[in-house]
């Protein structure tokens, strides 16, 4: 098996990566600022048709995140609300599993020491049912909940904006929600993009600077 | 979804690439940036320490992928000579990989000693033999080290904080899986094969 989501799916594709997140001050919002120059370098135009719905609709920096209560285990419920007073990140992702030996979620998995440092709690979503999940974040020593938003079937996807109607799963979207339940920042990378970790250390790290004299 | 976007990406890698396929990929992409400088001091470098081109892998010893990236390194440091310095840095996927720290201690060992590329080679060399650590004691041997030295050292899991500093510079650097590549300081987002590593190395001369 390979070892590598990204080589596996992504990297062959991922110069056309793109993170339409819509926060702040990383490099990835200086890209965002190009997006007209970028594309008039292209010789042709491209079609304005080609303009994502999914990216424009996932939801932005200084919105209040929507709650939730979603599964966990058969018989545990995991809501947004029970993390007011510390950070939370949310990573909505398409499927359970996939034919390689590490993915997205086995990084965080990894990093998550890191995420502990600044008190984040990682939340994982998908469409998958809680069985799924079980047996997933089994077999990927995953240290973290993963949410099942499986009835009404992508509910909370939607509301965040991370839906992809037609497949019928959850987008792959990050969210970085602050101690008070506002989002802080976004991000949205194509299905075979492993987006990594670097992004939401960032933004955690944003966080603490934006405020340093509130407490909560 | 074919076309525009293909054409234009084309032109400024030179490589085939897959067709967009999902709908939000409209905007020009740039790929993240070593975050962690390449420091000979602390690093492991390969040639000239002053070449024009560096070549940084993020790496871990047991995963296939990488194994196969190593005689693509090879080829790389062969076509382009004393132009080019290559560095190794540990990205150990350990929730995958059972052995892949011990692998990098291993290494890390070795390097005390004045040793890391030839343990670095021979344990790419005999991944399959990762978890019998009698194999790389017995190269240690032949190598000529204090084995006593490296056996405690690891033991010891002397080198595993450097281990994990590399790993999370990878991380900041947006290492997402292993190997990954950069390129004079940009990550290399194209095959881990020697003939697209050549092309965007020559490519960051013009």
């Amino acid at each position: 098996m390979l070892c590598n989501v990204s080589s596996f799916q992504g990297r062959e594709a991922s110069p056309l990566k793109t993170s339409l997140m819509q926060a702040g001050k990383s490099r990835r919002m200086r890209k965002l600022e190009n997006k007209g120059t970028a594309r008039n370098r292209r010789q042709q135009p491209i079609k304005t048709k080609k303009i994502v719905k999914t990216a424009d609709s996932v939801l932005g920096p200084g919105k209040l995140a929507p709650n939730f209560s979603l599964n966990s285990t058969p018989d545990q419920k995991v809501s947004l609300n029970d993390f007011r007073g510390q950070p939370v990140i949310l990573a909505f992702y398409p499927a359970d599993w996939s034919p390689v030996c590490t993915d997205q979620l086995s990084l965080y998995a990894m990093v998550m020491p890191e995420f502990k440092k600044f008190n984040a709690e990682l939340l994982a979503i998908s469409v998958d049912n809680i069985w799924s999940h079980l047996a997933f974040a089994k077999d990927r020593k995953l240290n973290f909940p993963v949410l099942a938003d499986f009835e009404p079937k992508g509910s909370i996807s939607r509301k965040y904006g991370a839906y992809k109607e037609k497949i019928g799963e959850s987008a792959r979207a990050l969210f970085v929600i602050d101690d008070k339940g506002i989002i802080r920042w976004s991000h949205l990378s194509p299905d075979g993009i492993n987006p990594g970790a670097d992004g939401i250390l960032s933004a955690l790290e944003n966080l603490n600077k934006a405020q340093p004299a509130e407490k909560s | 979804m074919s076309g525009t976007t293909t054409v234009a990406q084309k032109r400024t890698t030179g490589k085939t690439l897959l067709e967009p396929t999902t709908k939000e990929i409209t905007e020009k992409y740039q790929a993240p940036k070593l975050e962690i400088p390449v420091t000979p001091e602390r690093d492991h470098v390969e040639g000239a320490v002053s070449a024009a081109l560096t070549l940084v892998e993020y790496g871990d010893y047991q995963c296939p992928f990488c194994g196969a990236a190593y005689p693509e390194v090879k080829k790389v440091q062969k076509e382009l000579g004393s132009e080019l310095r290559f560095v190794f840095r540990n990205f150990p996927l350990t929730n995958m990989h059972e052995h892949a720290m011990n692998a990098a201690e291993t290494a890390e060992a070795a390097s005390a000693q004045g040793k890391f590329w030839p343990m670095h080679d021979f344990l790419y060399e005999h991944q399959a033999t990762l978890g019998d650590t009698s194999v790389a004691l017995g190269y240690a041997k032949k190598l000529g080290l204090d084995t006593q030295r490296f056996e405690r050292e690891i033991a010891q899991h002397m080198y595993q904080k450097r281990v994990k500093d590399d790993f999370m510079g990878g991380v900041r650097s947006g290492v997402n899986g292993t190997p990954t590549f950069y390129v004079n300081g940009v990550r290399h987002d194209g095959d881990a094969v020697a003939k697209a590593l050549v092309e965007a190395l020559n490519q960051t001369k013009k």
